[in-house]
């Protein structure tokens, strides 16, 4: 997709239109498209207990930066992530959308924040897991292009024992 | 699962010794609601079982919910400085007392009625006490494990009175939690990182056997040593120096010394150089002295203590069973206190490996609850556990030592888990 020249133009139209396609990326195991999304200061984080804690001093379920992304995906493509061989078959609803103020300022400037709920239904043979929660997401328009710079999942169940995770959520 | 037992000809065996003989486990083991009840009866609620690390509670009023097996146990640190480990039930209607996972609190008080605990147990009042004829009257208070006993600041409790002293139910693992304290510059061991809790559809016993099996890495984890170019795999190969040990009373390393020697590089067991990390290294030859080198040559222990710590050099597991088929794994990582700079690439690193969603534990838990589907098919009805009993020997001091990828550890697992199941009540 091209959008417009700065991010902070971006509409909420646009916007939606990039989270429903980098959903689609992960519940179709496309790792090529979804890894292509990420800027090279890549956060992927999914937190564990404490949402608000420093994920470089506390357990998180994921904590993955550009480089460990890429290795996530790596193990993947090799078909033996027996957690993910054979894939999980998904299928997610990315709703309430927003664009936030960027109040924290992370990030690099004209990045902009924006946060939606989802559901993530996963089918294995060891049966049916319901995921839910809430994503906050830092986009940044680079070449023309939206990117994805800051992704963190907080699970509704973040606290609870969790079944196994293995792939992108 | 029910299936045809074999016939002892010569003499009537106990029904364990049955099920778990020398070289192969019975399959329902794994699955036997009755056998799992007698479990929590005779292991969980008997032996001494680790709970948590009294770097969870550092201060007066502190409390962490823990478990023992599904028992639900708050472990606190009194305005003495005691720790304590009690169950998280209200003596007069059995609520639960405390709801958050930790905090800092020198009472809990029962939303039900008002009860209100003192946090080493004590029932400090009741509202409307004119019922029970006044202040002071009543002699209740929260359940407690009857014995607390810590080693390096791991806490284990016994729900039995009385038994085996902890030291006695550690033995040669003690030394093992010795070595993991030496890597801290100031001796100590620290849990302050926060637990992941992965919920795993599989029997206990599968964890406990895997976490010294030396035999699956190259096939299990293949995959994140093959894209990250990882030696650990060589670690565990047909050509590998290490050694699996029985450490007695059911626990089991993989010793991995000797193949660190054999490389003699410092900080090589946690996959690095000094380089990286100049100021731990620089710290640990100031206070060891030459002494430093074999330390940072040959790292952290691989042990699995039973019936349920895992320590694999970083990262450290807890195991809590919930009934035959499934258990949660706690993990997480490993602090050195006085390590600042080494202990935020511990929490790096053991953050990719564990977990749900961990590049090494996912995968042990996707074998996990394989195994535990494949345990009910009918036949051929026994896990087998052989690998390497011809082989095995005895080292030194007395220990059944096999080879890395051997099953010493799990047979040791069993010997000891059969005489407590089998012991006289």
């Amino acid at each position: 997709m091209t959008a417009s020249a700065t991010t902070t133009e971006l509409d909420l139209r646009q916007v939606e239109q990039f989270l429903y396609r980098e959903a689609r990326y992960a519940d179709e195991h496309d790792y090529d498209a979804w890894e292509a999304l990420w800027t090279d200061d890549a956060l992927y984080w999914v937190p564990a207990s404490d949402p608000d804690a420093d994920p470089g001093q506390r357990m998180s379920v994921i904590s993955d930066n550009r480089s460990r992304i890429s290795t996530r995906l790596k193990q993947l493509r090799t078909g033996k992530r027996y957690a993910q061989s054979p894939p999980s078959n998904l299928r997610r609803i990315v709703s309430n959308v927003e664009i936030l103020d960027d109040a924290d300022g992370a990030g690099e400037p004209g990045d902009i924040t924006v946060a939606a709920n989802f559901v993530v239904v996963e089918s294995r043979e060891r049966g049916n897991e319901t995921w839910a929660g809430r994503t906050t997401y830092r986009l940044r328009v680079v070449d023309e292009q939206i990117r994805l710079a800051y992704k963190k999942v907080v699970l509704v169940n973040h606290d609870r024992a969790l079944p196994t995770l293995a792939f992108l959520i | 699962m029910t299936a045809t037992l074999p016939e002892t000809a010569h003499e009537p065996a106990g029904k364990y010794e049955r099920l778990i003989q020398p070289t192969r486990v019975h399959g329902s083991m794994y699955t036997d609601p009755e056998i799992f009840a007698e479990e929590l009866e005779r292991i969980w609620y008997r032996t001494w079982v680790y709970v948590g690390h009294v770097s969870e509670v550092p201060e007066p009023g502190d409390y962490v919910r823990k478990n023992i097996g599904p028992q639900d146990v708050i472990m606190t640190r009194d305005r003495d400085g005691e720790v304590h480990l009690l169950l998280n039930r209200c003596a007069h209607r059995a609520n639960l007392v405390c709801d958050a996972p930790s905090g800092n609190s020198n009472s809990f008080r029962c939303p039900y009625h008002g009860w209100t605990y003192r946090n080493n147990g004590e029932l400090l009042g009741y509202p409307y006490n004119k019922g029970y004829g006044g202040k002071g009257k009543v002699e209740l208070g929260l359940g407690r494990v009857p014995r607390v006993d810590s080693h390096q600041g791991f806490v284990f409790g016994s729900f039995a009175p009385d038994g085996p002293t902890l030291a006695e139910h550690l033995g040669a693992a003690a030394g093992e939690l010795d070595r993991l304290a030496r890597l801290s510059p100031e001796g100590e061991v620290e849990l302050t990182a926060g637990f992941l809790k992965h919920r795993t559809r599989a029997n206990w016993k599968l964890l406990a056997e895997n976490e010294t099996d030396g035999y699956h890495p190259q096939f299990v984890h293949g995959s994140i040593f093959s894209v990250t170019g990882s030696p650990i795999g060589a670690l565990y190969s047909d050509n590998s120096t290490a050694v699996t040990r029985d450490l007695g009373g059911g626990h089991s390393e993989n010793d991995l010394r000797p193949e660190f020697r054999r490389f003699a590089e410092p900080m090589r067991w946690f996959g690095t150089t000094e380089a990286k990390v100049p100021d731990y290294v620089a710290r640990m030859r100031e206070l060891h002295g030459p002494a430093a080198e074999e330390i940072l040559i040959e790292g952290s222990p691989h042990v699995m203590i039973f019936p349920n710590l895992f320590i694999a050099e970083i990262q450290l597991f807890v195991i809590q069973p919930l009934s035959a088929g499934e258990c949660v794994q706690h993990s997480t990582a490993v602090q050195f206190k006085g390590a600042p700079e080494l202990n935020r690439r511990m929490v790096s690193q053991c953050v990719g490996s564990v977990g749900p969603a961990g590049m090494l534990l996912a995968d042990d838990t996707e074998m996990y609850e394989r195994n535990q589907r494949g345990v009910a098919l009918r036949d051929p009805e026994w896990v087998d556990i052989r690998r390497g009993v011809e082989r095995e020997r005895t080292d030194e001091n007395g220990f059944r030592i096999g080879t890395a990828t051997d099953e010493t550890g799990m047979r040791g697992f069993w010997s000891h888990y059969r005489n407590l199941m089998e012991a006289e009540k």
